[in-house]
């Protein structure tokens, strides 16, 4: 079976920075893939490279992207522009900024469904409706002529939804779909998407850093750190036994796992930035088992425990590390 | 939105009192009197000067003479040219039109060039094409209207003769009175030769009037431009998967419309005082020309009348662009 999307080695640089390096990427046809990280670690910026929405400073270079088999990377504009947006849609993190604040959310709906197939006004409308209700928008005859800022962030991102569903794409990339949410509101929009993907047999890239978001949708994860992916295994096995110590570290940090301790764990340091990133591993200056070794040499992504890891000493079963010098 | 423009319609009492007063001032601080000017050196018993400024109302003191003024005015009545004696209403009903053809076409000629220029600008953001963009436009907001219009005249009519040096048509042609745009009257006319004529004096003025608002709003569009393609609703449309070319006009520069009519707005106060300059260098018969005409011959019912007249015009347009800018933006309508 050919995957729904493949991506090797994509690299990102804003002029010197590499926000991205090295990503691979691999979504099957129905699979829900979760992107993991924290705020600047390269997953929105993969994704949007892969859309193809990077601003023109972002410089993308990879060995391969391709859809269906079909290079995306090299496609001219005019038929990647065929692509994004009806085979491969996007839902972005701020629903209120996202939306065009001059035109009724339902007008901004039919114009995605336009932009790819004609068909006449009373069918796309009532598309339109359909989509809506589906989203589990309330009332969708009358909230589609509302504006966004005349509805909730909630109802907004619905309506994106709506938006990025309404070709019926094969594959949808959701951007931190919840983090600019009430917590009430999250859970719903969460089920929304999860509901769709079944519903629809629809790829599902989640990218997120709420772990406990990660627990409750993905079957398969990517942990990323710095632009590059430390870690990457079915969701059931990372959480039972995470191999890179930094995912180790993000688990530990959830507050569910932190019962019965004094105070919740926390990684110390930040994200290296655009200055300050180590020659060796991104991650030892704030690891755990940093050895002299971990400096010196970057680490590869490699099989370890039925899992991809990019560390010198990924953890075994009982969370030690294996090959760690005595 | 009714809030808005009853705010709006409420300011413009303020600024008609603002507008009367300082007129007044300005204008009777100028040295001499309409009956000065008119007798100029010939002289004049003291006993008839005397009698002619009692006619004008001339030896009241001035806070009497500027209250008679308003009392005046509250009745609609803007008084009679000191020198012709005609009505002030019925003067700048005459030159109006010829104002406001120049006006109107300047206008239309820098926002014709200026939003497409500011686009493109945006777009090829640090092209050649934009850092061209940006210098023209520094250069043509600060030329000086005079100046810009008398080299215009050299160049362009004397030295290569394309366009006639003034005026508004050729002497040649008449023609019927019957909206006051030569344009229009013209073209019904069916004289092919006088719309020709009018048209083609009417185009270097209407440039020179027209290059700072032009400039402007090129520079303004840019700017509204390149705020408006980083937003997060740009980045929508593209993922949508639609042709750059809507994606520019139909979601980025609808919104970046909502400062550039802004601009508009206040390029009309700055068009109608440019006329002033431009009518001057062109000897365009409108309401400039009428005013600095009356400024030099002291006819202070005119002035002060005229004056007026195109303040509550400015105020009048910038209500129509609040109207527009509840048009154009969704979040203030509601």
């Amino acid at each position: 079976m050919t995957a729904l999307l493949e991506v090797c080695n994509l690299s990102v640089a804003f002029g010197p920075f590499h926000a991205v390096e090295g990503v691979d990427l691999l979504v099957a046809p129905g699979e829900v893939l979760c992107v993991v990280g924290e705020s600047g670690s390269g997953k929105s910026v993969s994704m949007l490279a892969v859309m193809g929405l990077l601003p023109r400073t972002g410089r993308v270079a990879a060995d391969r992207v391709a859809f269906r088999g079909a290079d995306v990377l090299h496609a001219t504009p005019r038929n990647r522009r065929r692509l994004i947006g009806r085979e491969m849609a996007m839902v972005f993190q701020e629903p209120t900024t996202s939306l065009n604040p001059c035109y009724p959310i339902g007008w901004q709906i039919a114009e995605a469904m336009r932009a790819h197939h004609a068909a006449p006004r009373a069918e796309i409308r009532g598309r339109v409706v359909a989509l809506l209700g589906q989203v589990g928008v309330p009332a969708p005859e009358q909230r589609m002529r509302a504006f966004p800022h005349q509805l909730s962030g909630g109802l907004n991102q619905r309506a994106m939804i709506a938006m990025a569903i309404a070709c019926n794409p094969a594959l949808l990339i959701a951007d931190e779909p919840t983090t600019a949410l009430d917590v009430t509101v999250q859970k719903g929009v969460l089920d929304l998407l999860v509901g769709l993907q079944r519903e629809r047999g629809m790829g599902l890239v989640l990218i997120t850093h709420d772990m406990g978001v990660v627990a409750e949708t993905a079957q398969r994860v990517q942990v990323m750190y710095a632009g590059q992916v430390m870690e990457e295994q079915p969701a059931a096995p990372l959480f039972a036994h995470p191999r890179h110590p930094y995912t180790a570290a993000l688990l530990d940090a959830l507050p569910e796992r932190a019962e019965g301790k004094p105070r919740l764990p926390t990684i110390p340091g930040v994200v290296p930035g655009a200055g300050d990133r180590p020659a060796g591993c991104l991650f030892a200056p704030r690891c755990r088992f940093r050895t002299p070794h971990c400096d010196a040499e970057r680490p590869a992504l490699r099989k370890a425990f039925g899992a991809r890891v990019r560390c010198h000493y990924p953890l075994d079963d009982a969370g030690q590390p294996t090959g760690y010098p005595a | 939105m009714f809030r808005l423009l009853a705010r709006r319609l409420a300011l413009i009492v303020p600024t008609f009192i603002g507008v009367t007063l300082l007129g007044f001032l300005l204008i009777h601080s100028i040295p001499g009197d309409p009956v000065e000017v008119r007798v100029g050196e010939r002289g004049i018993s003291p006993e008839r000067l005397a009698y002619f400024r009692h006619e004008l109302g001339l030896d009241q003191p001035l806070w009497k003479q500027f209250l008679d003024y308003q009392g005046q005015l509250l009745q609609g009545d803007l008084g009679r040219s000191v020198v012709t004696q005609e009505s002030v209403w019925t003067e700048f009903k005459t030159f109006f039109p010829a104002t406001l053809e120049l006006a109107a076409c300047a206008l239309l000629f820098a926002v014709a060039l200026g939003l497409p220029l500011g686009v493109m600008a945006a777009v090829r953001r640090g092209s050649a094409l934009d850092y061209g963009l940006i210098g023209l436009s520094v250069t043509g907001a600060s030329m000086p209207i005079f100046w810009w219009g008398l080299m215009a005249v050299l160049i362009f009519s004397v030295a290569l003769g394309w366009t006639p040096v003034s005026g508004r048509i050729d002497d040649l042609y008449y023609v019927e009175p019957w909206s006051g745009f030569l344009l229009i009257d013209s073209w019904w006319s069916d004289d092919a030769g006088a719309f020709r004529s009018a048209l083609r004096h009417l185009i270097l003025p209407a440039i020179v009037l027209g290059t700072i608002p032009l400039a402007t709003i090129a520079r303004m569009t840019r700017s509204a431009m390149l705020e408006v393609l980083g937003e997060d609703y740009v980045r929508t449309a593209r993922a949508k998967g639609l042709a750059p070319g809507r994606v520019v006009v139909v979601h980025a520069l609808r919104n970046a419309l909502i400062p550039v009519v802004t601009v508009l707005g206040l390029q009309v106060g700055a068009l109608l005082g440019g006329a002033i300059l431009t009518e001057t260098v062109f000897a365009w018969p409108g309401v400039g020309h009428w005013l600095v005409e009356s400024v030099q011959r002291r006819d202070y019912n005119v002035l002060q009348g005229g004056t007026l007249l195109i303040a509550v015009l400015v105020m009048l347009v910038n209500l129509g662009v609040d109207v527009l800018y509840g048009v154009l933006n969704p979040r203030l309508r509601h």
